[in-house]
């Protein structure tokens, strides 16, 4: 299968999802199943999966001690060790840790190579993946965040702050948020650096498109919903409080287009543990990031470490003892 | 080497996020009843339908704001054809006359911040009671 | 396959690394190209460790005589994996496909084969891992990127995991640190287990194993190259250097991979081991029966290091030393310092190393007892204790190749770089992003510095041969040193192809070159044999 296969694949997958939605709540009127109970399912798979998968990760023992080092280790007292890049102390690996997961420090390390006449070739610098990736990331955070408005009441004042400096520059009516333009800007990106750069487009799997693509159409329902085909705010709250406060109500009448986003949603929650976006858990747990580089300083243990079969200083000398002793190397046994 | 101690931590971190709404919720006692609106007229009917300007007043009040102030167009038609004058002071709060009971309610409840009272002036606030806006 | 045989640089680089082959990569067939794969393991070689399905077979062959059970094998094996390793677990579910490793390894800028990218690499077992171990794989099949194991994959496997280096360059830039060597080395003991297995590596480790050393020299046969070493040294010094060899109570026990001791130019550098212990009189000793620092379990199975390790620390407890020196080597000091202690400690028979001479406590050893030479000396250069000469190196106009494994598994980049300028007076870096942590792999780590594979050797030395181009051209640099045995070997056939008139070397060979010895005479050659002078050559 290759991978226009699997994009297309994966777009009609995302198509048939929305047009599930339209159809559950449009057409049949299943309200309540869209709106409550696909809710609390895809709640439940997508705290319980992670978790599962977590736990799958920590059963399995890390042996050894196999941090990449990326600057110089601790060794003589005069020479500066890096304790962020060659961590030594757990401090150092509690900074690395940070640098990787808050700011993507590995990704900004980014260069591409190129070939030229000679042959020569070139590293340029290239940081578009890693801003890509943490717009996006960045982005997609801060929009679940302020989605907190409708989850809760009273909203608690950080959500205000946030959406309040997230629409500073009060573009249009409702206010446009940078962060719905971040979003977008940057998952359009990283669909079409998959799409068009052609090493990329050769190792994508449908694994690959399908998540970012669901996004979108979670993104782009959204910002419709907001700007274009408007929803009433009132029931949306009422509904999704509902859900938090555990006692469901489907205020009747909320428009198709919520749905849609919402059960895309959900989906993307029920996908998220079985699938390559638990990456987030995984990225924690990375044995070349998240050890120190202490390793002929401190002891580690394999839990799993076992006897193995060794060819002994006795049985050597057996082998070689009169050649030994003609050369003049001291033996054991005369 | 399992760092069980450390991915417990985490793990109560992860379930403590994603359960805030949750108990946040049952902190604060909510419930899903929306906060009751007091309209403070005996109208039935807005100058569109209830469901549309529910939803899309504010864009409704933009358009407004725009034909008035740049275009000087004063009148709105709307689809049912009668005749309305674009003003917020002299149309919209001659109805809806409880700021408070009606227009804050809403907004605070889904945190809209309107910038509309940074101009106009609000309709007097007449012996408004002092119910909370749960 | 010779050099002479391969093409021209430029037309071996008339490559385009956008360019990926028409089908997709699961439907693009391995292809057993003279000069790009590795011969098969030797089935004595096999019989003598006790491995499995030793036979005499060629990857070219239709059939593999494979084990019946094969799969079976294969799919226990990986299970078991599984559940022994948390990073290879990880790795095989938490890649993004993003691409940020795809053109940082050596092999792929050299060949342009997409396999040849980390995530690739790694996708051929991924994909066998999520038909038969995820819910999404089982369920959804070749859309989930899952495919069943037949042996065309086998094929693959054997072809591409013999064509890396586990020189880790790929997990530097992954965002969440996916070491392509990991999945290597894993697949690699997959392989293993169904006998599928490159002669390259399993002669030294079944050498090592019986013999102590890669090359499978008897223990008189070691003794008699370090005699030669101690008349050539005597004969440019007039210093007749003291030869310690299974000297019980001796307080070091030094072992360096037999690279060292077997072959120019490492030779060199063990001379320079030779001599530089000698002047400083260092309490110390050679062993035959752990007369290899270097470690080929590591490019066989995690079982295999531990069987070949373990000499270490008990020829230490044999010998009665109190801690142990290690010399100028790459793949080995991964092995010491991120495998030694965990497997065959604690060493607690041994002292925390405290250098005699100067009094330094190594700390950063004190747990596995062992210290890399460059610490070693720096310290001893740091202390005033060598006197230097760095004039003796005139002739030589030196860059330096930082080893994959000191630099990527241990972060060991400033001794090396300290030792080099206090005896070498021109010494020129080579573009920022192909040294330290960013190093490229010379292209024969691993076990794939055999001729057989030479083309591909050629084609993954071309990032760091391209970078020496460049200070050879702007710095007339005519030496590259390096600290790691096997690059002294690969390197120089590297520099043959791609930058002739560049020699390569060891660094201790720099220090005995530039070290004033007690009672010495004149000197008027290099270790080499060649003149100090220019004008002495005339």
């Amino acid at each position: 299968m290759n991978a226009w296969t699997s994009l297309f694949a994966s777009l009609i997958a995302v198509i048939a999802l929305v047009l599930v939605a339209l159809f559950g709540v449009g057409a049949i009127g299943l309200d309540t199943l869209f709106g409550v109970v696909i809710p609390y399912i895809a709640i439940a798979v997508f705290v319980v999966g992670i978790i599962y998968r977590i736990l799958e990760w920590a059963k399995v023992p890390v042996p050894f001690r196999i941090p990449t080092t990326c600057g110089q280790g601790k060794s003589l007292p005069w020479i500066k060790a890096d304790n962020l890049e060659s961590p030594y102390n757990t401090w150092g690996v509690i900074g690395r840790m940070a640098l990787e997961v808050f700011l993507f420090r590995s990704l900004f390390r980014n260069t591409k190579a190129e070939l030229r006449e000679g042959p020569n070739v070139t590293y340029g610098s290239a940081k578009w993946l890693w801003l890509g990736g943490i717009a996006f990331h960045y982005a997609f955070l801060t929009i679940v965040l302020r989605h907190i408005r409708f989850f809760v009441e009273p909203i608690p004042s950080f959500v205000e702050l946030l959406s309040s400096v997230d629409g500073f520059f009060q573009l249009l009516v409702p206010t446009v948020f940078l962060t719905d333009i971040a979003l977008l800007a940057a998952a359009t990106f990283l669909f079409l650096r998959r799409v068009f750069l052609p090493q990329l487009r050769y190792i994508s799997l449908a694994a690959d498109f399908f998540p970012l693509l669901l996004i979108l159409g979670i993104a782009i329902s959204g910002v419709l919903m907001r700007n274009v085909w408007k929803v009433d705010l009132l029931m949306v709250k009422q509904l999704a409080v509902g859900l938090f406060t555990l006692h469901p109500t489907v205020p009747a009448g909320i428009s198709s287009i919520f749905y849609v986003h919402l059960f895309l949603v959900c989906v993307l929650l029920v996908y998220f543990p079985f699938s390559k976006l638990m990456h987030a858990g995984g990225v924690f747990l990375s044995p070349t990031r998240n050890t120190a580089n202490v390793n002929r300083m401190e002891r580690y243990v394999n839990p799993w470490n076992y006897p193995v079969k060794v060819h002994s200083y006795a049985e050597y000398e057996d082998d070689f003892r009169e050649k030994m002793k003609e050369a003049g190397i001291p033996v054991d046994k005369e | 080497m399992y760092d069980a101690g450390k991915i417990i931590v985490g793990i109560v971190i992860f379930l403590g996020a994603v359960a805030f709404p949750f108990w946040y919720n049952a902190g604060k006692a909510a419930t899903p009843t929306p906060p009751k609106l007091e309209v403070g007229t005996t109208e039935k009917q807005c100058v569109e339908s209830t469901a549309y300007m529910k939803s899309s007043h504010m864009q409704l009040l933009d358009q407004w704001r725009d034909e008035v102030v740049r275009n000087g167009k004063r009148l709105y038609v709307s689809s049912t054809g009668k005749t309305y004058e674009m003003s917020l002071q002299n149309t919209c709060t001659k109805c809806h006359s409880k700021k408070e009971q009606f227009c804050d309610r809403c907004h605070n409840y889904v945190d809209a911040a309107p910038k509309c009272w940074d101009c106009h002036v609000p309709p007097p606030e007449k012996k408004q009671t002092a119910r909370s806006t749960n | 396959m010779e050099l002479h045989n391969l093409s021209k640089p430029q037309d071996l680089m008339n490559i385009d690394l956008n360019k990926t082959p028409e089908t997709p990569w699961m439907d693009t067939p391995v292809n057993f190209r003279d000069g790009t794969y590795i011969y098969p393991a030797a089935g004595k070689n096999l019989k003598r460790l006790g491995l499995p399905n030793p036979r005499e077979w060629s990857p070219t062959d239709e059939d593999w005589k494979l084990p019946d059970n094969w799969k079976e094998i294969i799919m226990k094996g990986l299970k078991e994996r599984l559940d022994k390793y948390r990073s290879f677990r990880l790795f095989m579910d938490i890649c993004v496909r993003c691409g940020a490793c795809m053109d940082k390894c050596h092999f792929f800028i050299g060949s342009g084969d997409p396999k040849n990218m980390p995530v690739l690499r790694a996708e051929l077992l991924r994909s066998v891992y999520r038909n038969d171990f995820t819910t999404l794989g089982k369920m959804l099949g070749r859309f989930a990127g899952a495919r069943e194991l037949t042996v065309d994959v086998l094929k693959e496997w054997f072809y591409y995991f013999f064509q890396c280096t586990e020189c880790r360059r790929c997990s530097v830039f992954c965002p969440y640190g996916i070491d392509t060597a990991e999945v290597t080395m894993i697949g690699r003991e997959l392989l293993n287990l169904v006998g599928l297995n490159i002669n390259w590596v399993m002669e030294p480790v079944a050498n090592c194993y019986r013999f102590g050393n890669h090359l499978g020299i008897p223990p008189h046969g070691v003794k008699d190259m370090w005699e030669f070493m101690v008349d050539d040294i005597e004969n440019i010094t007039g210093i007749n250097v003291n030869l310690p060899i299974n000297k019980k109570g001796a307080e070091i026990l030094f072992v360096t991979p037999s690279g060292d001791y077997f072959a120019d130019p490492g030779t060199y550098t063990c001379m320079g081991y030779l001599m530089l212990f000698h002047e400083i009189g260092l309490d110390y000793t050679w062993s035959t029966y752990a007369s290899e620092g270097g470690n080929f379990g590591l490019f066989t199975s995690h079982e295999m290091i531990k069987r070949l390790n373990a000499k270490i620390y008990a020829e230490a407890k044999r010998l009665g030393v109190k801690w142990i020196l290690g010399g100028e080597c790459g793949h080995m000091w991964r092995v010491i310092h991120q495998y030694m202690e965990t497997m065959n400690g604690p060493a607690d028979f041994l002292e925390a190393p405290v250098s005699p001479i100067t009094g330094t406590k190594f700390e950063n050893a004190k747990q596995s007892k062992m210290v890399h030479i460059m610490e070693f000396t720096a310290d001893l250069i740091k202390h005033g204790k060598l006197k230097l000469d760095p004039s003796r190196n005139r002739k030589v106009r030196a860059t330096y190749h930082d080893s994959c494994n000191p630099a990527r598994a241990a972060g060991l980049l400033e001794e090396p770089r300290y030792v080099i300028q206090n005896v070498c007076e021109d010494f020129f870096e080579m573009p920022e992003n192909t040294i330290r942590e960013q190093t490229f792999c010379c292209g024969g780590g691993a076990g794939l510095g055999n001729d057989e594979n030479l083309e591909m050797r050629m084609r993954g030395a071309f990032p760091r041969a391209n970078a020496l181009r460049h200070v050879q051209d702007k710095h007339d640099v005519n030496r590259l040193l390096c600290m790691c045995a096997i690059d002294r070997a690969t390197l120089t056939a590297l520099t043959h192809y791609w930058a002739p008139d560049v020699s390569v070397g060891g660094i201790h060979e720099l220090v005995a070159n530039a070290l004033v010895m007690d009672g010495e005479q004149e000197r008027t050659e290099d270790l080499r044999g060649e003149p100090l002078n220019e004008e002495e050559e005339e």
